[in-house]
């Protein structure tokens, strides 16, 4: 895409501009909450004490924004490389299946330590194969992966309607969810990491997935930034004919960034699965997905800018629902709206205050040389 | 029940989801040939629906009603207009964004509102479409074959019913026999020989985008004036997203959009209809395959395996004028 702007600052550009549109959506969030007829700098306050007023607060922020930096990371592996991956949401739901078969198969015989690294692969193998197919489609019959993905969504909901139903649950039980775990399926709190700070865990299920989604942004960071891989996944992304002429193999570093993308969606499936509820329930994705694209666009797509997003996210999540029980007219629906408005102002209408700040900059550029000149002289 | 019975209701409810999907699917049809993609089509049908199932319950009037699902709709949609037109951002990411903040907002503006857990109040007789029954239509139901086919198939449907499978010629008209309609395809295909014809290319997109929110009001007051009475949270339930892979079925052309609509309703009914019935040699069929069925089938036709789906060429670009 042309884009006719000058250059800016990194900390503008990486700092400044995000932090602008991220402003103007809380902005735009409030007019609702008074639209509705609440004051929202009260909402404001809840907010910030519901997330961090206590150490399970913290917890649950924390928990919440685990999953978010996986499928946060998941979409931005795949923009690097041109390519929108709405599929996110059905990826992360179907590697809930490779977490709940490694579960199933080894909880009551083998501690968390070996039953997790095999989770962790079967998540990232049944994401990664959600993504293949759309991937595959995409780089070799030229089907739009934006298309695919969303409707590989759908064909995902109703796969693991049916297996939720018919064929994990466990005989004799109605509702629609797969056994609960033996210790084995259940992973360890990180209750020692929070009282380092002097923080009560409480009931919040912040648990060891956190530190593999940090390992999974570092691995991402040198993927893109310091792998050849990485290199050609950026070529494309700036310019396919670029790539095309540097003799890069398109379609094949479409399906593996397709695949990547997959994976680390699938491996968001940990969190909830084996971290929270000890089982596979049906939904239990609950739009992290989607979020995942916000995520990845108010981070720029860099795990640096990622990680905080993601933990934005996890505030809006957990203080959302404090909200929502102190001030009954504002239910948990309100984060849809702050997610949709962050997509829109940070992504859709990024460059609306663009030329203004530029102009800023450009009149300090001038007075600064003409500064210099005047010295020079 | 004998099968010509059987097939007649099908039929029938296969008309009344599909509606909706038509309206939906010919308002991407005027975007999507602009060369603005819209994924947007949910949340304007969602924000549609409930501007009318909330006019309608405060003025009791259908058509006020009607006329503020088109308003909100064509807001909607200039806003993705003004995101992907004005301000040349991601399209897909307008659109995914305009879909949460409706999905967000209908909710919390009313259970704020109605305080009935986010659906509007159920609405009266005057306040919502009445079925319009056809002279002779009760007494016509006695005559074998042609009789259940006046009377349950072409009689006895809404008002917005007629008007959604009327819209398909008429859009086939304004697309293919109107000057505007052969400006706009080529302002989907190359807007840069459009622009050179001295015609504004971001003024006939803004016209799309409008023609695309006055057809995704019809889609919402269907849903909540005509379909129920009143407008439940979420009630598009992914109506939207059937009717972009319907459009993409259809190839971007008015008759096949109408023809996919009529396929992925048949399918929704014939879901319904055989919920926990086994079919004879294939046995019982899973409910969740044939729900999945429209968007499997969109992927096999994205994949080129029946026919190919070549999108608008300049789909997708925002223009830019210099150069």
């Amino acid at each position: 895409m042309s884009t006719p702007y000058a250059k800016l600052p990194g900390w503008v550009e990486y700092g400044l501009v995000p932090l602008i549109n991220l402003a103007v959506a809380f902005i735009v969030a409030g007019l609702v909450v008074l639209l509705v007829g609440e004051n929202p700098f009260e909402a404001a306050y809840h907010l910030i004490n519901g997330a961090f007023g206590r150490g399970e607060y913290i917890g649950f922020t924390l928990y919440y924004a685990t999953t978010f930096i996986f499928t946060g990371l998941a979409v931005a592996v795949a923009f690097h490389c041109g390519l929108f991956n709405i599929g996110g949401e059905g990826q992360a739901y179907v590697g809930g299946i490779g977490v709940a078969l490694a579960c199933l198969w080894l909880d009551q015989t083998m501690p968390w330590y070996v039953v997790f690294p095999i989770a962790i692969v079967g998540s990232a193998f049944f994401g990664a194969l959600w993504a293949f197919l759309p991937g595959w489609l995409q780089a070799k019959r030229g089907s739009h992966i934006v298309i695919t993905t969303i409707m590989f969504n759908f064909i995902a909901s109703s796969l693991m309607v049916y297996l939720l139903t018919r064929v994990l649950k466990p005989l004799g039980s109605m509702a629609p969810q797969t056994r609960t775990f033996a210790e084995g399926g259940q992973l360890p709190k990180l209750d020692w990491l929070l009282s380092i700070f002097g923080l009560n865990i409480g009931t919040a299920p912040f648990n060891i997935s956190f530190l593999l989604a940090l390992v999974a942004a570092f691995a991402v960071w040198v993927l893109i930034w310091r792998t050849k891989l990485g290199y050609e996944m950026r070529t494309m992304g700036h310019s396919p004919s670029a790539a095309r002429y540097a003799g890069i193999r398109e379609s094949r570093i479409t399906v593996i960034a397709m695949m990547i993308s997959g994976g680390l969606a699938g491996m968001m499936a940990l969190n909830p699965i084996m971290g929270e509820q000890f089982r596979m329930q049906l939904d239990f994705v609950q739009g992290a997905g989607f979020v995942g694209i916000a995520v990845a666009l108010m981070g720029r797509s860099h795990p640096g800018g990622i990680i905080p997003a993601a933990i934005l996210f996890g505030v809006l999540y957990q203080g959302g629902a404090e909200i929502a029980f102190e001030m009954p007219s504002i239910s948990r629906d309100m984060i849809v709206i702050i997610q949709g408005l962050v997509i829109l102002f940070a992504g859709a209408l990024e460059n609306m205050f663009r030329p203004a700040i530029t102009r800023v900059f450009a009149m300090r550029g001038q007075r600064a040389a003409a500064v210099v000149q005047t010295k020079g002289a | 029940m004998d099968f010509f019975h059987v097939l007649v209701v099908l039929l029938e409810s296969t008309i009344r989801v599909s509606v909706p999907l038509v309206f939906a699917a010919l308002a991407g049809l005027f975007t999507e040939r602009a060369g603005v993609f819209d994924i947007g089509l949910e949340g304007k049908m969602l924000g549609a629906a409930f501007a009318a199932g909330a006019a309608a319950a405060v003025t009791q009037s259908v058509w006020i009603g009607l006329i503020a699902a088109i308003l909100i709709s064509v807001l909607l949609s200039l806003v993705h207009g003004y995101a992907s037109i004005t301000q040349r951002g991601n399209q897909i990411v307008s659109g995914v964004a305009i879909n949460f903040i409706v999905a967000g907002s209908t909710v919390i503006l009313g259970e704020a509102w109605f305080r009935q857990g986010g659906r509007t109040p159920a609405l009266a007789e005057g306040a919502r479409f009445q079925i319009v029954n056809f002279p002779g239509a009760d007494a016509a139901r006695e005559v074998p074959i042609l009789g259940p086919i006046y009377a349950d198939l072409l009689s006895g449907h809404f008002l917005l019913t007629y008007l959604a499978f009327a819209m398909v010629p008429i859009s086939w008209w304004i697309l293919y026999r109107m000057r505007f309609g052969l400006r706009l395809r080529a302002v989907g295909e190359n807007p840069g020989a459009v622009d050179t014809a001295g015609i504004s290319v971001i003024w006939l997109r803004y016209r799309a985008v409008i023609c695309c929110g006055i057809l995704c009001g019809f889609a919402g007051a269907y849903l909540s004036l005509a379909m129920t009475a009143g407008f439940v949270k979420g009630m598009t339930a992914g109506k939207g997203y059937i009717a972009l892979a319907a459009l993409i079925f259809a190839k971007w052309r008015p008759k096949n959009v109408m023809l996919a609509c009529l396929l992925f309703g048949f399918l929704d009914a014939l879901a319904i209809r055989l919920q926990g019935t086994p079919l004879p040699l294939v046995g019982q069929v899973p409910v969740q395959l044939m729900q999945a069925l429209p968007y499997i089938l969109t992927v096999i036709l994205l994949a080129g395996f029946i026919g190919k789906a070549i999108p608008p060429k300049a789909g997708g670009v925002p223009y830019v004028k210099e150069r």
